[in-house]
């Protein structure tokens, strides 16, 4: 074998649960119960999934616990720490793992019950500079620096950033699970209360509890699994730093190494991505993620989602669930990237369905822009 | 007051670099080998490896590369939190003294100072009026 293995192994089962307040559940029941959703939509037993791929906010050793817990001896178990890029990654470890037959089912799953816990993010992230000194707001100051740069070297402007929130709470309102409805308009984001300038109230995620689970095998099993597999065409994953202050530009995160990864590995490129999903904590992330995986030139970010281009009806549907902006973020969004990509091959995103789905993006982040991971899915044209 | 240069034992860096905030300076590491500044402190240089390093004393000049202004409820004020680029190259977090926290901006001068706040230094930054706005 060399090299990635395009096409070989596929998503054949993909669940959330639930996505907004589920008080009194623990992070781990949240995502047990979405692993079993998604082991039956796949029709594999539990005990043959042989792989566990986790991360739980509360658990060092989660990976251990969630195997005892589902009652499994599983041949890897894995809880990587490159925060919310970790299940593009997963998805990385697990199609080796898959095509090198060295495992035969991988079950990637997260819970968390950040909203009901504490209210805000829930992370036992160190760091080894003692930037707290300052008082910055983590993470959200982190991206509101990058975001400053971002308008001084390209021009944009609080409106545009405003316009990722009302794409994706326009895609909310199209999506019964969403936490978040209603109208919100450019001027409301603008007259929100700011956090940490040039981020407001409406350019931050929300604060949510939810779970989701993939399950993966490999191609040929697939297909006799269910009727509309999601193969994996790339996956790649990279890290540049841990803290914004290392990250050598502010307005370029290394999406545009994971990505361009990805496309070579699927032999694809931006133009032939029909739905995108992006990691989107902040609305800078979006511009971001938009320009460095190809979507529009660098610095056309803010220029590129005026007029709706990425709402309903748009030209190019991003975050298409309403992203972690209006969907819901329990503290690592990435692998909701994953499970709407797959609604989207499968057919079965409802109202907000893009019509003829053959190819999807969905790109995590962790840290601060520190890590990203790319993977790209496919129907079975693509293979 | 530590050492002023350490060589090839460096085994405390962070601890270093606050003793030195601490006794009123403000110094920096900087691989020996390439003569290139870096920070956070380490044990050696990032990317090359090289553990001949030294500490130096580096000018305080820099300029602002980015700025966020925090929002508190009334009636605590608002403050920034900048990255600042230092003129030997090195990025930092930081905040800029200022009497209104919305005057900071990208590309403005600012000079390194040491505040003693419960016997902790602590590395601030005060605008330089009498230079031109770079960017």
């Amino acid at each position: 074998m060399n090299g990635f293995p395009r096409g070989q192994t596929a998503i054949v089962g993909s669940a959330t649960f639930g996505v907004g307040e589920t008080p009194g559940m623990q992070p781990i029941d949240l995502a047990a119960r979405a692993s079993i959703d998604a082991l039956d939509q796949s029709h594999i037993p539990l005990r043959d999934v042989d792989a566990l791929f986790l991360c739980l906010p509360d658990d060092m050793l989660s990976g251990l616990t969630f195997a005892e817990y589902l009652g499994l001896r599983p041949k890897i178990t894995e809880n990587n720490r490159v925060g919310g890029a970790a299940f593009q990654t997963f998805v990385y470890w697990a199609a080796m793992a898959l095509a090198a037959g060295e495992i035969d089912c991988a079950l990637i799953a997260y819970g968390s019950n950040q909203r009901s816990q504490a209210g805000k993010l829930v992370t036992p992230a160190q760091q080894i500079i003692s930037e707290s000194v300052y008082k910055p707001l983590m993470p959200i100051s982190s991206y509101a620096l990058s975001a400053s740069r971002h308008m001084h070297e390209f021009g944009t402007t609080r409106a545009q950033l405003a316009e990722v929130a009302v794409s994706a709470r326009a895609w909310a309102n199209l999506n019964p699970e969403a936490f978040a409805h209603g109208p919100l308009t450019v001027e409301d984001c603008l007259a929100a209360r700011m956090v940490s300038s040039p981020l407001g109230l409406r350019d931050c995620c929300l604060v949510t509890d939810g779970a989701a689970a993939i399950v993966m095998t490999r191609a040929d099993r697939a297909r006799d699994l269910t009727e509309k597999p999601a193969y994996v065409l790339g996956a790649a994953a990279a890290t540049w730093h841990r803290n914004i202050s290392q990250m050598p530009d502010l307005t370029t995160t290394c999406a545009v190494e994971s990505g361009a990864r990805a496309y070579a590995q699927a032999k694809l490129g931006p133009q032939d991505i029909d739905v995108v999903q992006l990691y989107d904590a902040f609305t800078i992330n979006t511009l971001m993620f938009l320009e460095d995986l190809g979507f529009c030139p660098k610095g056309e970010g803010g220029r590129f989602v005026e007029d709706g281009r990425i709402a309903p009806d748009g030209e190019l549907p991003v975050n298409t669930n309403g992203g972690g902006l209006s969907y819901g973020h329990p503290g690592m969004y990435g692998l909701f990237t994953l499970a709407e990509s797959v609604a989207q091959i499968s057919g079965t995103a409802g109202a907000r369905q893009i019509p003829d789905v053959e190819v999807a993006l969905a790109h995590g982040n962790g840290g601060t822009f520190s890590s990203e991971a790319t993977v790209i899915l496919g129907g079975e044209a693509t293979v | 007051m530590t050492r002023e240069t350490v060589i090839g034992d460096a085994l405390h860096p962070i601890e270093d670099y606050q003793n030195f905030l601490n006794s009123g300076c403000f110094r920096l590491q900087r691989d020996r080998t390439t003569g290139k500044a870096f920070f956070y402190p380490r044990v050696h240089a990032p990317f090359t490896g090289s553990r001949d390093l030294e500490w130096f004393e580096p000018s305080g000049r820099g300029v602002v590369y980015a700025v966020t202004i925090v929002s508190q409820r009334p009636p605590k004020p608002n403050y920034n939190v900048v990255l600042v680029d230092l003129e030997e190259g090195p990025r930092l977090m930081s905040r800029v003294e200022v009497e209104s926290p919305e005057d900071v901006y990208i590309g403005m001068s600012v000079r390194a100072r040491i505040a003693q706040i419960e016997g902790q230094g602590l590395l601030l930054f005060d605008p330089v009026s009498d230079e031109g706005e770079e960017s």
